[in-house]
């Protein structure tokens, strides 16, 4: 009954059961958010963490984060590990097999800003925002499953944001200060999680 | 059979070669850069040695002018492992291949190759490995410089 009283809706109860009325944002937006199914893809040390965080210590599946092994089927990917330059088209195909609507989530420093391959480093994508639009960053090296489990209930919550029918507005690719080479802030509208923000444990909400 | 008499023992086989062990690796032998194929063809094949089992091949660069290709080798017989060591031109780094020998060293070749830039005549398929297939230069040589190379500060 509590999950009912948090639901926008109009109740009227008659006999035999009830009319429910309530909009359609709120209906297919937590039908969207509720069954992110992810690409079963890591690539480096953060993979570990993504693969406890699917483990029923964590349990991904109480978000309805299901893995899978196709893009063809995947809503989310979880950029999870130092992407380098040539695996960097391939992380780019994949991304454009993915059906809309789709959304990415960087996990750990090397997929931000290089991490600790940034600096005296050939081979590395200094952050996979420069490829593909990535809607939430998760700081850490590699992030505590707390973490990202968090980053993935501010991804469902951007996603309960958005409106049926309107052009979601894409994040886009990275912008870089060019005198510095630093990124700017990511999400300059939501400003959500920012690059160098590591989470707190005092940050993370208690799941209910 | 240790690295002393590894060089003993291919002395007599090759007259007129010389053997050395390595200056700093005491159980490493320097083979002339000449007899490359067919003395480890002798190494694997000779009943004293048998070294059946390649352990791996790597490279040294040491600018300006030398790089040395080292191979480590084991025999499951005799149960003994002896380095070999190939000292090269580094402004002409070219040695023959020994992927026919051992199948294992086809990849640990391609990888000197994409990374060091030496060249193995012989080898039936000689890509790049690790680095993109349309990368340009060979990142672990010493002077090797990538435009967006950001430096650490000190």
């Amino acid at each position: 009954m509590d999950l009912i009283k948090k639901i926008p809706a109009y109740i009227e109860r008659i006999p035999n059961g009830g009319i429910l009325m309530t909009g359609l944002d709120w209906v297919l937006n937590n039908a969207k958010a509720s069954s992110m199914w992810y690409m079963l893809f890591g690539l480096a040390c953060c993979a570990i963490e993504l693969m406890a965080t699917g483990a029923s210590r964590y349990d991904f599946d109480r978000l309805g984060m299901i893995f899978r092994a196709t893009p063809r089927q995947t809503d989310l990917m979880i950029v999870a590990g130092t992407l380098t330059l040539k695996m960097a088209p391939r992380v780019k195909l994949l991304y454009e097999q993915m059906p809309d609507p789709k959304y990415v989530i960087a996990m750990g420093g090397c997929t931000m800003h290089g991490g600790p391959f940034y600096h005296d480093s050939y081979s590395v994508l200094k952050g996979v925002d420069k490829i593909i639009p990535v809607d939430i960053h998760v700081a850490g090296c590699p992030p505590r499953p707390e973490a990202l489990l968090n980053g993935c209930i501010a991804l469902q919550d951007l996603i309960r944001g958005e409106k049926v029918g309107r052009k979601r507005d894409r994040p886009g690719l990275r912008h870089v200060d060019p005198s510095t080479n630093l990124p700017l802030l990511v999400r300059p509208d939501t400003g959500l999680i920012r690059p160098n923000q590591i989470l707190m444990p005092d940050q993370l909400r208690v799941l209910s | 059979m240790k690295a002393q008499q590894f060089a003993e023992h291919l002395g007599t086989q090759y007259e007129g070669k010389d053997f050395v062990l390595d200056e700093f690796n005491r159980e490493c032998v320097v083979i002339p850069l000449e007899v490359v194929p067919q003395c480890f063809e002798f190494l694997r094949d000779d009943y004293a040695t048998q070294m059946d089992y390649f352990d791996f091949s790597t490279c040294v660069d040491r600018p300006p002018d030398r790089m040395d290709l080292v191979y480590s080798m084991y025999s499951t017989v005799h149960r003994h492992r002896v380095q070999f060591k190939v000292i090269l031109d580094r402004n002409n780094a070219c040695v023959p291949s020994i992927a026919h020998l051992w199948e294992n060293a086809n990849w640990n070749e391609r990888e000197i190759y994409d990374l060091y830039g030496v060249f193995f005549p012989g080898h039936k398929d000689l890509r790049r490995l690790m680095m993109p297939e349309d990368w340009e230069g060979h990142p672990l040589r010493k002077d090797y410089a990538h435009p967006n190379l950001v430096v650490r500060p000190d």
